[in-house]
C-alpha cells in the first residue's frame, strides 16, 4: 500500500499507516441495538518520514482529529494497520517497524515515550490542579523516568526553551495566557525525548500572532531534537507554512498527498483544488475565482456511493457514481484517489 | 537584617502559584455563616470527641444517691443577699407524704464553692494521659453533695457529663460513616463512570435498587442481624458500616456523572497519550476534578447521619446502653413520665440542632466557596 515504494529516498519512513477506519456504532432503543456507524475515519493511508512534517488538513468533521487519536490508540481503530518504527521495543535498539495495533498494552504503553501529542485546546488539555511543574513530570513519572534533582534539571531546561520562565513551576495553569499554555502542552510532550509529536490542531486557539509564534517554536524543536511532526490543521497556510507534505482528507478518508509545493501549485483531486482555491489571498487587487462547491459535506454515517467526493464534485462521470478511486501513487511521491486524475487539469495556487 | 529578609520571602512567594484550593480558601474566609460554622465545628469536636473528660466534672458511670435530681443552680448571691464567689447549696432528700414523691431541696446551710480545675474521677486524656483535673466542680466528699449543670439520671449519674460523653460517639458516627460512604460512594462512582458498559450498568442499577429499598425496614433487619452478644464497640463498628452502606448511592451517581463529563476533557486523553493507567487517570486526575462537588455533599449529608443514629438508637435499633449517644439518651427522655418529672432530660436536645445547624452553615459556605459560576 502507500508508501511502501518510497523507502530510502529521503528519510526512512517512521509512521505509515495503511487503511486505518474508525467506526462508531450507533446505538438505539433500550437494548442500544446497532443501527449503523459513523464512518469517522474509512480508509486513511499515509506515512511521516523521519524528522519531516506531514500536514493532515480537511473541514470540520472530516475525520482528522479521530485519525490522529486513532494511530496512538487513544481511540481503538475498527481496521488498518499503523506501522511504527520503534526503538524501545526492539531488543537490539536498532529501530523496527512495529503494528501498534497489534500491540498488547505493556507494549503499547512503552511505545508511548516514542509517540507524543499536543492537543488543539490549550485550556482543557492541562490538568486544572497540577502545577506545571507536575504537567511537565508526569509523562517522566508515568514512564519511571522522574529522578529528583536530575528530571527537575531537564524541565527547567525544557521550560526554558519553550519560552517560559524557571520561576512558572510552582503556577498553575489558569494563570496563563492561552499562547503560554499551549506551550506548557508542547514542554510536556517533548519531556519524554519523543521521535513522533502527533500535533492536533495545536495553534487552531490561538489568536493569529501567537500562531506564528507558536509554529515557529514548533519548527525550531524540530531541528533541535529531530522530531517528526504529523500536524492537523484545517488552515491552509498554516499548513503550508510547516509542512514538507501534505494529506487532504475529506469524509474520513485521505484524497490526495504530495510534497506541499507540488501540492499547492499542482494539486490532483479536484477537491484540493476546490480548498486551494478557497485560501484568501493578501493582494486587494486578486479578483476571486473561488469554487463554489454544490451540496453539503457528505454524512459519515450515510456516505455517498462511489467517490464520497462525487456529488459536489464539477468533473464527476458516471464511473465516479459507482466505483470507488483507489489511492494511488500517479507522480513519484504523489498519490491521489480520483478515477480522473490524470487527464484532468486542475489549478494550484 | 529583617530589611534584606523582606524582598526575599516575597519574591518566593510569588514563586508559589494560587492552586484551586488556595482560591477556594481565599472565598470561605469571606463568607462569615461558613467561618462561624466552621469555628463552632471545631469547637464542638475539641470539646465533645477530644475532651469530655475535662469538661465534665465526673466519670460516665459514675452513679450516686442524687437520683433525679433538678439541675443545680450556680449561685453569686447567698440567702443573705451578700455577693460572694460562686457556689451552689446542698441538696436534701425529702419525701412528699401527699403526693407520695420524693423530692430535693435546697440545704442553705451547706455551701460548696464552684471551682475551675479541681480534682475529681481518673481519667485518661486521649486515651493516654492519667489525670484527674476537671474543668469545673466542687470540692467534697462525692457522696456528700454533687453539682449537676443538667439535673442527673434515674441512676444518679451527671447528666450533663452524660451528654458530654454521649456527643462523642453521635459525632463520631456521622464523620467515621461519612468517610466509609466518601470512600465507597467516590470509588464506585469513579470506576462506574469512567470504565461506563457493563460496570456502569450494574453499579447503577445496584444503587437503584438499595434506594428504592424502603429505608427503615432496612435499618431495622440490618440492625437485627447484628448479633446481640457483640462487644458494645463491635456494635458501634456495625451500625457505622450499615449507616455508610446504605447512604453511598447517591454520591456514587453524583460522582459517576461529573466524571462523565470530565472524561471528555483532553487533559484525561493527554495522560493516557503518554500512557497513564487506568488508575493513574482516574484517581489523580479525574478525581480531584469531583473533589470539591464530593466535599460539599458530604458535609451537608454528615447531618442525616447523626440524625439517622439518634433516629435508629431511639427507636432502640441502634446503640443500646452501656453505649452512651444522644440517641440511647433521647431514649431515656422519650417518655411522659420524664417530661412530667425529670424535663431537664431534654437538655440533649439543643446540642443535636446546634451540630446540624453548624454542618449546615459550613457546608453552605463551602459551596458558595467551591462553586465556580456564583460569581461572587
Amino acid at each position: 500500500m502507500a508508501g511502501t515504494s518510497q523507502n530510502g529516498k529521503k528519510g526512512d519512513i517512521l509512521l505509515q499507516v495503511n487503511g486505518l477506519k474508525k467506526y462508531f456504532p450507533i446505538q438505539k432503543g433500550l437494548l442500544r441495538r446497532v443501527i449503523g456507524y459513523v464512518k469517522a475515519v474509512d480508509d486513511v493511508s499515509l506515512y511521516v518520514r523521519e524528522g519531516e512534517t506531514l500536514g493532515l488538513v480537511g473541514e470540520s468533521g472530516c475525520g482528522k482529529t479521530t485519525a490522529s487519536r486513532s494511530i496512538i490508540r487513544l481511540y481503538e481503530p475498527t481496521a488498518g494497520q499503523v506501522l511504527f518504527r520503534s526503538r524501545v521495543l526492539s531488543p537490539d535498539g536498532q529501530p523496527r517497524m512495529v503494528n501498534l495495533l497489534e500491540l498488547n498494552r505493556e507494549q503499547m504503553t512503552k511505545v508511548r515515550q516514542e509517540i507524543a501529542m499536543i492537543f488543539q485546546d490549550p485550556i482543557n488539555s492541562l490538568n486544572p490542579r497540577m502545577t506545571v511543574a507536575d504537567i511537565i513530570a508526569e509523562p517522566m513519572v508515568i514512564h519511571g523516568k522522574y529522578e529528583k534533582g536530575r528530571s527537575e534539571e531537564i524541565i527547567v531546561n525544557l521550560l526554558q526553551r519553550v519560552g517560559l520562565r524557571p520561576d512558572h513551576l510552582r503556577r498553575y495553569p489558569h494563570e496563563f495566557s492561552g499562547g503560554q499554555r499551549q506551550r506548557i502542552g508542547i514542554a510536556r510532550a517533548l519531556a519524554l525525548n519523543p521521535r513522533l509529536v502527533l500535533c492536533d490542531e495545536p495553534v487552531s486557539a490561538l489568536d493569529v500572532s501567537i500562531q506564528a509564534q507558536t509554529l515557529n517554536l514548533l519548527q525550531d524543536l524540530q531541528q533541535e531534537f529531530k522530531l517528526s511532526y504529523l500536524f492537523v490543521a484545517h488552515d491552509l497556510s498554516v499548513v503550508q507554512h510547516i509542512s514538507d507534505r501534505v494529506a487532504v482528507m475529506y469524509v474520513g478518508k485521505v484524497v490526495e498527498m504530495a510534497d506541499s509545493e507540488a501540492l499547492y501549485t499542482n494539486p490532483l483531486h479536484p477537491y484540493t483544488e476546490a480548498l486551494l482555491s478557497a485560501v484568501p489571498k493578501p493582494d486587494p487587487l486578486y479578483k476571486s475565482e473561488r469554487i463554489i462547491m454544490q451540496g453539503d459535506v457528505a454524512d459519515p454515517a450515510n456516505p455517498p456511493s462511489g467517490c464520497y467526493f462525487h456529488p459536489r464534485c464539477r468533473y464527476a462521470i458516471d464511473r465516479c457514481k459507482t466505483e470507488a478511486p483507489a489511492f494511488r501513487e500517479l507522480k513519484p511521491d504523489h498519490w491521489v484517489a480520483c478515477h480522473r486524475a490524470e487527464e484532468l487539469q486542475l489549478r494550484g495556487i | 537584617m529583617a530589611v534584606a529578609a523582606a524582598p526575599l520571602t516575597q519574591a518566593k512567594k510569588k514563586e508559589i502559584g494560587q492552586s484551586y484550593w488556595d482560591l477556594v480558601w481565599y472565598r470561605f474566609k469571606k463568607n462569615r455563616l461558613g467561618v462561624l460554622g466552621a469555628i463552632l465545628l471545631i469547637a464542638l469536636y475539641g470539646s465533645f470527641v477530644a475532651l469530655p473528660e475535662v469538661i465534665s466534672p465526673y466519670a460516665l458511670e459514675n452513679r450516686s444517691n442524687f437520683v433525679e435530681a433538678p439541675p443545680t443552680a450556680i449561685r453569686l448571691i447567698d440567702e443573705k443577699g451578700q455577693l460572694r464567689a460562686p457556689f451552689i447549696y446542698g441538696l436534701e432528700r425529702k419525701i412528699d407524704p401527699v403526693r407520695r414523691l420524693r423530692t430535693w431541696e435546697l440545704d442553705t446551710d451547706r455551701k460548696y464553692p464552684v471551682r475551675l480545675f479541681v480534682q475529681g474521677d481518673e481519667y485518661k486524656l486521649f486515651g493516654l494521659i492519667p489525670m484527674n483535673i476537671h474543668l469545673f466542680g466542687i470540692e467534697a466528699d462525692q457522696s456528700e453533695q454533687r453539682i449537676f449543670l443538667l439535673g442527673s439520671d434515674a441512676l444518679g449519674r451527671d447528666y450533663f457529663t452524660r451528654i458530654m460523653y454521649g456527643g462523642r460517639l453521635s459525632l463520631m458516627i456521622g464523620l467515621l460513616g461519612q468517610f466509609l460512604t466518601l470512600v465507597l460512594g467516590t470509588t464506585l462512582g469513579v470506576i462506574s463512570g469512567y470504565y461506563g458498559g457493563a460496570v456502569d450498568m450494574f453499579v447503577q442499577r445496584f444503587t437503584e435498587f438499595l434506594s428504592a429499598f424502603p429505608n427503615i425496614p432496612l435499618f431495622m433487619a440490618l440492625s437485627a442481624a447484628i448479633p446481640v452478644f457483640w462487644p458494645p464497640t463491635a456494635v458501634y463498628f456495625m451500625l457505622t458500616i450499615i449507616l455508610a452502606f446504605l447512604g453511598w448511592g447517591g454520591l456514587a451517581r453524583q460522582v459517576r456523572g461529573l466524571i462523565l463529563s470530565l472524561r471528555e476533557r483532553e487533559y484525561a486523553l493527554a495522560a493516557k497519550s503518554f500512557g497513564a493507567s487506568d488508575w493513574r487517570i482516574m484517581f489523580r486526575h479525574l478525581l480531584p476534578g469531583t473533589m470539591s462537588h464530593v466535599i460539599v455533599i458530604a458535609t451537608l449529608s454528615i447531618p442525616g447521619m447523626i440524625l439517622a443514629e439518634t433516629a435508629l438508637s431511639w427507636l432502640g435499633l441502634g446503640l443500646r446502653p452501656p453505649l452512651t449517644s444522644w440517641g440511647t439518651l433521647l431514649q431515656d427522655a422519650a417518655t411522659i413520665r420524664a417530661i412530667r418529672f425529670t424535663p431537664w432530660l431534654l437538655w440533649v436536645v439543643p446540642p443535636i440542632l446546634l451540630t446540624i445547624l453548624t454542618y449546615n452553615m459550613l457546608g453552605d459556605g463551602l459551596r458558595d466557596a467551591l462553586d465556580p459560576y456564583s460569581g461572587r
